[in-house]
Order: C-alpha cells, then structure tokens, then sequence
C-alpha cells in the first residue's frame, strides 16, 4: 500500500441472511394450520440456536448480498461522493468501512483514524442537558474531553443553543436538536472522515452553512467519504466520486461523469408498471410518458403522462407529478384534483387509467423525472413512486422562435415568462 | 506532509482484531462518560433520588431480619446482631442483582449506538456494572450506621474488603457478558434474567448465614457463585465472629473465574455481528 493512499479496498462483498414468507402458503385459516405453522417455526428456531444461527424470520430463507465485489482507491486528502439509489449498498460501505459491522469477503486496508458520521446525535439522551450531550456526543464520536473543552464554544456558537444550554435535550425543538447535533459532529478532526446523508437536516439556512462546514473540513487535506443523494452537494464538495448499484460499483473517476452516468442508469424509463398490491390503499400500477406536444398558443410545450391507478373502492383523489432536474433537485410540482370542488380525478374500485396534461414550455432544456404521488387531496399521500418516469426535453421541441435554454449552462431548469420596459 | 505514518489497519472477515485490547484502552473515555451518563440519568426527575439506593436495601433488610431472624428464627454468625449479618449479606447481593441485570440488558439498551458507531463493545456491559457500583457505594452508609448504632468495630479483616468487592464484580460481570451477548441473537435470555434474580435471593445466604447449610452440602452449596461473595463479605465486616469455609470459598472463585472466561469467550466471538443483529 503506497504511502498516498488512505483507503484501500479489494473485492469486498458483505451478505445478510433475509427470510421471505413463502409464497404457496395458504393464509391463515383454520386454527390447525395456525398450530401446526407454529410447531414447525419453533422447531426450525430451536435448530437454529443450537446451531448458531440468527433467528430470521419467515420459512424460507435467502442469502442477499448488500455489497459485492466491490473494489476501489481513496487517495489521501480526497473528498469522494458515494451516489447511487436507494438500497445499493452506500450505507452498508460506510458501515463496513467504520468497522461497525464485518466485511463476509474480501479486504479493507485503512490508514489513519477514522471517525465515521452515519446519523446526527447518535447517542443524544433526552434526559441530559445540551452542555452534557455535547460531551457524550463528542466522547462517542471518538473525541477527547480535553478537544471537546478546547471546542466547546465554538460548538455551540455553531449551533446557536447558548441560552438554552442547562436545558434537558427532550425540551429542545427538533431544529434546536439538530443542530446541536451537527455542531458536535462539525468539530471533530480525524484523519479520515465517513459522513452518511446527514445534510439533510434543519432548515436551508442551516444546511447551507453545514455544506459550508463541510467544504472547510474537505480543504483542510482530510480524506473524506461522503454519502448523499443530494447530487448538487455532491458536485461542489466532491473531485471523484463512486456510483453503486445494486451492491456492486457501477462507475468511479470524476464527480461529472459519475453524477451523469448516475442520470443514464435512471433513465430509459418512460414508462412504469406493477401488478396491484394488496393493500387497501389507492396506488400507482402504471405511468408513462406519452409525448411532448405543441401547444395551441406559440411556444408552448405540453407533457402528456399517463397514469393508471388502482383502489379497493371508489375514492377521490389527488394525483400529483413531482418534476426534478438532472441533478434531482425539485423544481416544479402538479397536483391534479385537489383544487376542484368536484374532483375529476375519481377512482372506481379496480383500475382507472388517466391522462395528464403539463406545461412545461417554461422548462429548460433536458433531462427530467417525474415522481408520481396520489393522495388524499390535500391531505395525507396514498403513494408515491420516487423518479418512477422521466423524459428529456430536447431542442426538437423547440423549433420555435424563441432561443432554447438548456440545463447544462446551470443558471436553473425554470425560465420565467418576463417583460421589461423602460421608465424614464 | 508529516513525516509519522500512520499504522495501516486491516479489516478481513474473520480475523481476530489484533489490537482489541488496545483499542479498548484508547477508548477509555467513552467508558467513564457511558458510565457517567447512566449515573446522570439514573435518578433524573425522581422526588427523592439518590435516596432510593438507601431505601430499598434498608427495607429488605428490616423484612429479612424479622422472616429468618425472628419468625423462623434462624441462628446468627457468632455474637452479631441478626440484622447486622443480613445486611452484610445484602450488600454483595443487590450489587451483583443489579450488576447482573444491567450488563445483561446493556447492550439491547445501546442499540443504537452500537449500529451506529464502532468502539470495543466490551465498554458497554462494564460500563454497566459500574454504575451499580455506585448505588453499592451508596448503600454503605447504612451499614456505616448500622455498625455505629450497634456499636460494633469491624478488626483487621476490614482491609481484605476491596479485594471482595472485585470479586463480586466479576461475578456478575461473567454471567453478564455471556447473557448480554446472547440477549442480542435470541431475545429469550431477556426474560430469564429476572427469573435469575429473583430465584437468586433464596438460594444464596441473604437472609441467613451459610453456616445453617448442613456440612455435606456445603462444597456443593458453593457451585453458586454468590456464596462464596458474601461469606467473604461476611467474613471481612463481621471478623472473627464469622468464619470462612475455604474450600467452598475457593470453589466459588473458580466458578466465577469460569464464567469470566466463558463470558468474554461469547462476547467476543459474537461482537462483530452485534451491529448487525441487534
């Protein structure tokens, strides 16, 4: 391992034992078959005990692999974004990485002290004061108590709680909370840092002055592993980054190009389907994007989105499309049904298919997705299909007078209908 | 750059970490600040607080000293006062109930410290056990009253003390260790701990001297642990009144030094999955 390089890892794969409840089974029904499931369940965990084994749940049991194959360089000093969706093994790494869980293959050479972040105020006692979690806080995340006294203050003037630190922390708002959690975590000074999604706190005064935070933790030559979803964090604290995808790395190299590459994977979804769940509540089982039209006034683009949704009775409801960028900030939100009196957006029981209609002649152009929600109008969500769809908006839909705007100047994805005149 | 490397750290399946012990030296303040966070909340919004480590002790000695000492009318060690032997008695017991059902719990208890952060999981069940020791160390103002009100002077033996008090640390560390880890996998060990306690309390000599146990028996008597830590503690605070049976003391130490070995042997083959099965 050359001097340069903090984090070395060779073909590590880490497997967690799942168990399903096995299809063919009948439902409960009759009392002997609830017996006889029981008998046979607690005959196959005494075994298990006395073999060893963790209990799992349900009758057939699966080995899932989180991690697999996975190998890759950190160069000391480096700030490296892990991307990827949800479930592809970004927080099990970290966790393998901390040492908080064993790797089942492969091989991890590390080179300094790590101190990893996986949640804010891991350890916080409700009971305590703000002054005695920030040392609790501080010794569970490896610091001394002679480095959290020389930090002390700086703390929480960071976390802006000096009024209310001989307060118990269950009396705190959960902002107040957070941020006394951050603080803490913002001051500590190892060598190599592992900081899972925990931007994604307080509110965007707050976040804004933690990514600040954290752009000075990433000048100051500490080796950091970052995990977000928040692409635009990514590619402002990040030189390289990795992409993971289903346990396995998909891309690594520079942040650009893994964060577009991250995009292509989400892409080629036009269109979406499921079968029907059993659950009582209205859900998506089909989208797609139809096309993108012209309008009939000029310059004006219509998205058209089918939907189909499925409900165990009639029901209104609100449908809903959320539109995010390539870099998955939201920009733009339509819901359908809510605002009517008499909602057209009725349910029978079984399927209803629907067409939506958007106008998106304001957008900029390139790629989008659509996350697809129903819910109770205006009240509690149904469901919710998170970038189930996307579409690309390309300069053919613009053949128009108006000069195309496009997303990869990065000035934003919306442009604004504006006029100006002069005054005097 | 600086010119000191630092060491490089392996991680494998599989292999033993090599600098554990070390490792649990560099955490040493995580350790007192577990502790003394269980002690800052131990007795949070209560009305009487501390004083409750005093009640309960007090209580069960008064019940004690009239059920075997009057009723049953049970004989005393030597010349001492009845009351004064139960409660010498009592002492090493509520700390190894206690100690024993804190650690077992610790670790279910610390669940989300320990799939979020890593430390040498061995902190958390010592670090257990030490705040019971607090409510031990509480609770020896009654017997400091008690020795006063019967004006009796505790000899030599007294010194010996501390070397008892580590025993009955031990002891229940052991059993605490093995369970704690287990309680992880299989939450049945949960509920056998009360059952322990509580079941413990009769068969160890709380309310009576172990000198009631007939002279056959009395070998066997000191399988239990227990035995052994409070004839020991007997022995040291009582003195000469209070006689010492060597070889079942001497069997006690071996069972508790048994069950040390087997605690730590679970414990550490168990600690790396604990984050993953917790």
């Amino acid at each position: 391992m050359s001097a340069d390089i903090a984090i070395s890892v060779e073909n590590l794969g880490k497997s967690y034992f799942v168990g399903h409840q096995s299809s063919r089974e009948e439902r409960y029904t009759a009392l002997r078959d609830v017996i006889a499931r029981n008998v046979k369940s607690l005959a196959r965990k005494t075994r298990d005990m006395f073999s060893g084994r963790p209990i799992v749940q349900g009758d057939e049991v699966e080995e899932f692999w989180a991690l697999k194959g996975v190998s890759f360089e950190v160069r000391r000093g480096d700030v490296v974004g892990v991307i990827g969706r949800n479930g592809a093994g970004k927080s099990t790494l970290l966790k393998v990485l901390s040492r908080i869980t064993e790797p089942t293959a492969g091989r991890i050479r590390i080179r300094g002290r790590v101190a990893s972040l996986l949640e804010v105020g891991t350890g916080f006692h409700p009971e305590l004061t703000g002054r005695e979690n920030i040392f609790l806080n501080g010794a569970i995340l490896g610091m001394t108590r002679a480095e959290i006294r020389t930090k002390f203050d700086e703390i929480v003037a960071f976390a802006e709680v000096e009024r209310f630190l001989d307060t118990p922390v269950k009396r705190y708002s959960s902002g107040m909370y957070v941020r006394l959690a951050f603080a803490v975590a913002a001051h500590l000074e190892p060598e190599i840092l592992v900081v899972d999604e925990v931007l994604a706190v307080g509110d965007s005064e707050f976040q804004k002055k933690c990514l600040g935070k954290m752009k000075d933790v990433a000048g100051h030559g500490r080796t950091v592993l970052f995990v977000s979803h928040n692409l635009a964090a990514v590619r402002a604290l990040c030189r390289t980054s990795l992409l993971l995808s289903a346990g396995r790395l998909a891309a690594s190299g520079e942040s650009g190009a893994v964060i577009a590459s991250y995009a292509d994977q989400q892409d080629g979804s036009a269109s979406f389907s499921r079968s029907p769940l059993s659950i009582e509540r209205p859900h998506v089982i089909a989208a797609s994007v139809v096309d993108i039209t012209e309008g009939q006034q000029s310059a004006q683009r219509l998205l058209k989105v089918r939907v189909t949704a499925h409900s165990s009775r009639p029901m209104s409801v609100e449908i809903s499309a959320l539109v995010r960028d390539n870099a998955g900030a939201p920009i733009g939100f339509a819901p359908v049904g809510s605002l009517m009196k008499r909602s057209p957006a009725q349910l029978s029981e079984g399927s209803t298919t629907f067409l939506m209609t958007l106008d998106v002649s304001s957008l900029a152009l390139g790629q989008y997705s659509l996350t697809m929600q129903i819910g109770r109008p205006l009240g509690e969500m149904f469901d919710s299909c998170p970038d189930c769809l996307s579409f690309d908006l390309g300069s053919e839909h613009f053949s128009e007078v108006m000069s195309p705007f496009r997303q990869d100047w990065h000035v934003g994805s919306v442009l604004f209908a504006s006029t100006i005149e002069r005054v005097q | 750059m600086s010119a000191s490397q630092p060491e490089v750290l392996v991680i494998e399946p599989g292999i033993a970490d090599r600098h554990y012990w070390q490792d649990l030296w560099r955490f040493r303040e995580l350790f007192y600040v577990l502790a003394w966070r269980d002690i800052a909340v131990r007795y949070k919004q209560t009305i009487i607080g501390v004083a409750w480590a005093l009640i309960r002790p007090f209580l069960t000695m008064i019940v004690f000293t009239i059920v075997f000492g009057r009723l049953a009318k049970l004989p005393t060690e030597g010349a001492v006062p009845y009351a004064l032997m139960v409660f010498a008695g009592l002492l090493p017991w509520q700390f190894f109930s206690t100690a024993l059902s804190e650690s077992s719990a610790s670790l279910i208890g610390n669940a989300n410290l320990i799939s979020k952060v890593y430390f040498p999981r061995l902190i958390v069940p010592t670090a257990a056990v030490v705040v019971s020791f607090v409510d031990f160390l509480i609770s020896f103002v009654i017997l400091i009253a008690l020795l006063a009100w019967y004006r009796f002077l505790p000899g030599w033996h007294i010194v010996t003390l501390p070397l008892f008090v580590l025993m009955a640390f031990l002891a229940s560390l052991g059993p605490g260790l093995w369970i704690t880890a287990l309680n992880v996998k299989y939450r049945d060990f949960r509920y056998v701990i009360p059952f322990i306690v509580q079941f413990g309390l009769y068969v160890s000599p709380v309310g009576f001297s172990s000198s009631v146990v007939p002279e056959e028996w009395r070998l066997l008597y000191s399988l239990n642990p227990v035995v052994g830590v409070i004839d020991g503690f007997r022995w040291a605070i009582l003195g000469r009144q209070s006689t010492l049976y060597l070889p079942g003391f001497l069997l006690s130490c071996g069972v508790i030094v048994f069950f040390l070995w087997l605690g730590i042997r679970q414990f550490r083959g168990m600690e790396k999955t604990f984050a993953d099965l917790v």
